[in-house]
């Protein structure tokens, strides 16, 4: 029943193992083995991840109680600059592409590796030294940008604070993604494993496809633009500034044009995570494989078009509002489809909950709410309501870190025993997600409530009467920490110390990655395999599960 | 598109050694034309900022492109042009194994680009000797528009001589590999997708002619 009918890969080193010429942490940063990669950058972006929720921790703490907490007003406005920057450009757009994608896409194409496995490797240096660079400008006289992660102009080339390496990282961290993206449509394209058809791909493959798309498509004029910025800046070229006769309003639809689809480079590998999650653990095909794999499409197209929602309140005619709202309301229906059909799966599933499906279910649930609220901006009259205000904050880390940061940690759950062959603690895995979710909804819920009253986004200081929703929040955001430690620390215990496995499918799913060694060997596969089915044909009443652990994998093949 | 296909040789005959086993041509020109897609898309941005100011300020766009000299843009135009052909003939000749003929094309290809940039360095000192430059007394003093001309016609063909400069470089390694046997008549796909980069520098270059020099 399982994707491949057999697959030899006994008695041949794992990749953890030390084979290469290389020795020690050279061995991993000159590795062109997409595993390492993965794990590259995995360790990478976690680390990026951790200094991200440092900066939000202190930005609650400061929002604690009106007027000064913690720091100045301009320390305030560097510290959220820095969070948006490191959260959206070093964790959540590279996140899942760069670390899982790496990982496992070869793998569920049956590859040995990417098509461009050098190249792999010098799109994680450019992503480092993006990283670095933005984390260097916190050193430099002038103190870190203070700008927010948007670089609006004409304040991104007035300020006095080092715009100029936070722009050249997000520079680097952009040709860093439009590497991999290239990277990965190749490697799609041409090296899928004899009988792997378009339709018999994973859908985390398909999540990947349309995501690398939208890399290579969006993200060039993304990094056009911050260039200008950066060469405006340094030589006083006038491109936007309209004291140079520029146009500000055009710098912003210029950073919309990528920066939105770039949204969706971050969620719909999340959403590729979750329909890979939902039929394993409710032990069914998933509904609507095709619907799923072309809502991914959809979205990449619909997304690229509605960048002008971010400006409604900027000044545009009044048809461009029309247009772009209705857009807006188009690209809820490709991501609608993927909810309804996740949930259709898991109908009258067999459903086993353990900590990947618990953080599966809560992507549908946070990802739900934050979708919805994204409808509810792209209605005109309620969007000038909001613009601005905390609703948009509240918005979008759900959509965001309910999104895609909980796609992160479902992946991580799922996947971690098979990149590494230990297993992690299952029940404090489960506290840790409940500690998460509690913490997480009380962290963002009362932004909503707060905007909606009124509450400016961005501000240092608040009237008394929104006090209230700033200190829930507040404690929301240790409790939200809580559940990060205790998850973090579960997961690394169960790296260095945790129960080794070695049997192959330990969750029993059907697609590839599942029927090669724990952990995988060099080069994933000894011989190619051919695919004969589905990636997620489950028979239902029969014990699939017991089945699929046993180590020969011939008797599988029989069913197809 | 089977496995088979592209992880058997490509071409029969090898000569000292087995082809590798990953090498699939096919990847990776699929892999150029997406880089050039990006490319493309970068250079986009750009054209579409020079349309919209020049939508907003017609008047002074137009007054502005008198200033540039159109005689050494055409030369310069006729310079890359000459060079895809040189690009070209390069790879048609290696497909028939003529190697030092082959040599001598992508060098006299370095040497196009390398006249162009000394055209577009006496080019631009002229301006700069003019007062045309960011920051100068004289270009702020006159109007917005022209001050936007200015500014996208340095950063648009200054980052154009740029992926010139970066094509002579990446051509000169495809002359060394050829020297080196590394580029041969049965392996030419480097210097094919050098060849797509050098193209694809030509074509931004025919639109920039236009659009600085010749509507004015």
């Amino acid at each position: 029943m399982s994707q491949a009918a057999v697959i030899h890969t006994n008695g041949h080193p794992s990749y953890l193992d030390n084979t290469g010429k290389y020795k020690g942490l050279r061995s991993w940063i000159f590795s062109t083995d997409h595993k390492r990669i993965g794990i590259l950058y995995l360790t990478s972006l976690l680390s990026f991840f951790s200094v991200g929720v440092l900066f939000g921790f202190l930005i609650r703490l400061e929002l604690l109680t009106p007027g000064k907490t913690i720091m100045d007003p301009q320390t305030y406005n560097s510290i959220f600059t820095l969070h948006g920057v490191i959260m959206i450009f070093l964790f959540v757009i590279p996140g899942i592409p760069a670390a899982f994608g790496n990982f496992f896409l070869p793998i569920m194409i049956g590859a040995k590796d990417v098509a461009f496995p050098r190249l792999n490797l010098f799109s994680w240096y450019l992503y480092v030294s993006g990283g670095l660079l933005a984390l260097i400008s916190i050193l430099l006289p002038g103190g870190p940008a203070d700008t927010g992660w948007t670089f609006y102009i004409p304040y991104s080339v007035r300020t006095g604070t080092n715009v100029l390496p936070t722009l050249f990282a997000a520079f680097l961290l952009g040709f860093s993604s439009i590497l991999t993206g290239l990277n990965f449509i190749t490697t799609i394209h041409r090296m899928r494993a004899p009988g792997m058809g378009w339709f018999k791909m994973p859908l985390f493959v398909w999540g990947l496809y349309a995501t690398a798309w939208i890399q290579v498509l969006a993200t060039p004029i993304i990094g056009i633009t911050l260039l200008l910025i950066v060469i405006e800046r340094l030589f006083g070229v006038g491109i936007f500034d309209p004291a140079l006769g520029g146009d500000p309003i055009l710098y912003q639809h210029l950073f919309w044009i990528y920066s939105h689809p770039a949204v969706y480079i971050m969620i719909v590998p999340a959403m590729g995570v979750v329909s890979e999650i939902i039929p394993v653990f409710s032990r069914r095909t998933i509904f609507g494989y095709k619907f799923i794999a072309f809502s991914s499409i959809g979205i990449a197209l619909f997304g690229s078009l509605v960048w002008a929602h971010h400006m409604f309140a900027v000044g545009m005619s009044d048809t461009g509002q029309f247009v772009f709202s209705l857009l807006t309301f188009l690209v809820a229906i490709p991501s609608a489809i993927k909810v309804f059909n996740w949930t259709a799966t898991l109908y009258k599933g067999s459903i086993q909950l353990d900590p990947p499906l618990l953080y599966a279910l809560a992507f549908i649930f946070l990802f739900s709410i934050g979708g919805l609220t994204g409808v509810m901006q792209g209605a005109l009259a309620v969007d000038i309501h909001i613009t601005d205000t905390a609703f948009i904050v509240g918005h979008f880390h759900y959509v965001m870190f309910g999104g895609t940061g909980v796609g992160v940690f479902a992946a991580l759950h799922y996947w971690l025993p098979k990149m590494f062959g230990r297993m992690y603690n299952i029940k404090r895995a489960k506290v840790a997600f409940w500690i998460f979710f509690v913490g997480f909804n009380t962290l963002y819920f009362p932004m909503f409530v707060m905007g909606w009253l009124g509450m400016p986004r961005r501000y240092y200081d608040y009237l008394p009467e929104y006090t209230i929703y700033h200190q829930i929040s507040t404690v929301g955001s240790w409790i939200l920490i809580t559940g990060l430690i205790i998850m973090f620390s579960n997961l690394i215990i169960g790296l260095k110390r945790g129960k080794k496995i070695t049997e192959k499918n330990i969750w029993g799913g059907e697609t590839l990655e599942w029927q090669i060694e724990t952990p995988p060997i060099h080069e994933n596969f000894v011989d190619i395999p051919v695919i004969s089915s589905g990636p997620y044909e489950y028979k239902q009443n029969e014990p699939e599960y017991e089945e699929a652990e046993t180590e020969n994998g011939s008797k599988r093949g029989e069913g197809r | 598109m089977s496995l088979q296909e592209h992880a058997a040789p490509l071409v029969s005959g090898t000569q000292e050694q087995a082809v590798h086993p990953h090498r699939d041509d096919i990847a990776s020109r699929m892999g150029m034309w997406l880089f050039l897609f990006t490319e493309l898309l970068l250079f986009g941005g750009m054209f579409f900022l020079y349309s919209v100011y020049r939508f907003e300020n017609k008047e002074a766009f137009h007054n502005a492109a008198r200033e540039l000299d159109t005689l050494i843009g055409t030369i310069n135009t006729a310079i890359l042009l000459t060079s895809s052909l040189t690009m070209a003939l390069s790879i048609a000749a290696i497909q028939r194994n003529k190697k030092v003929l082959s040599i001598t094309l992508q060098l006299i290809n370095v040497a196009f680009g390398l006249v162009f940039l000394i055209n577009k360095y006496f080019e631009w000192s002229h301006k700069i000797s003019l007062g045309l430059y960011p920051k100068s007394d004289i270009l702020l003093g006159m109007d917005k528009g022209e001050i936007v001309f200015f500014g996208l016609y340095y950063v648009m063909t200054g980052l154009h001589g740029l992926h010139v400069l970066i094509g002579m470089v990446l051509i000169s390694v495809m002359t060394n590999f050829t020297i080196k046997n590394i580029i041969t008549h049965e392996n030419y796909v480097k210097l094919e997708a050098a060849g797509l980069y050098w193209h694809l520098v030509d074509i931004i270059w025919i639109f920039l002619f236009p659009l600085f020099y010749l509507i004015t």
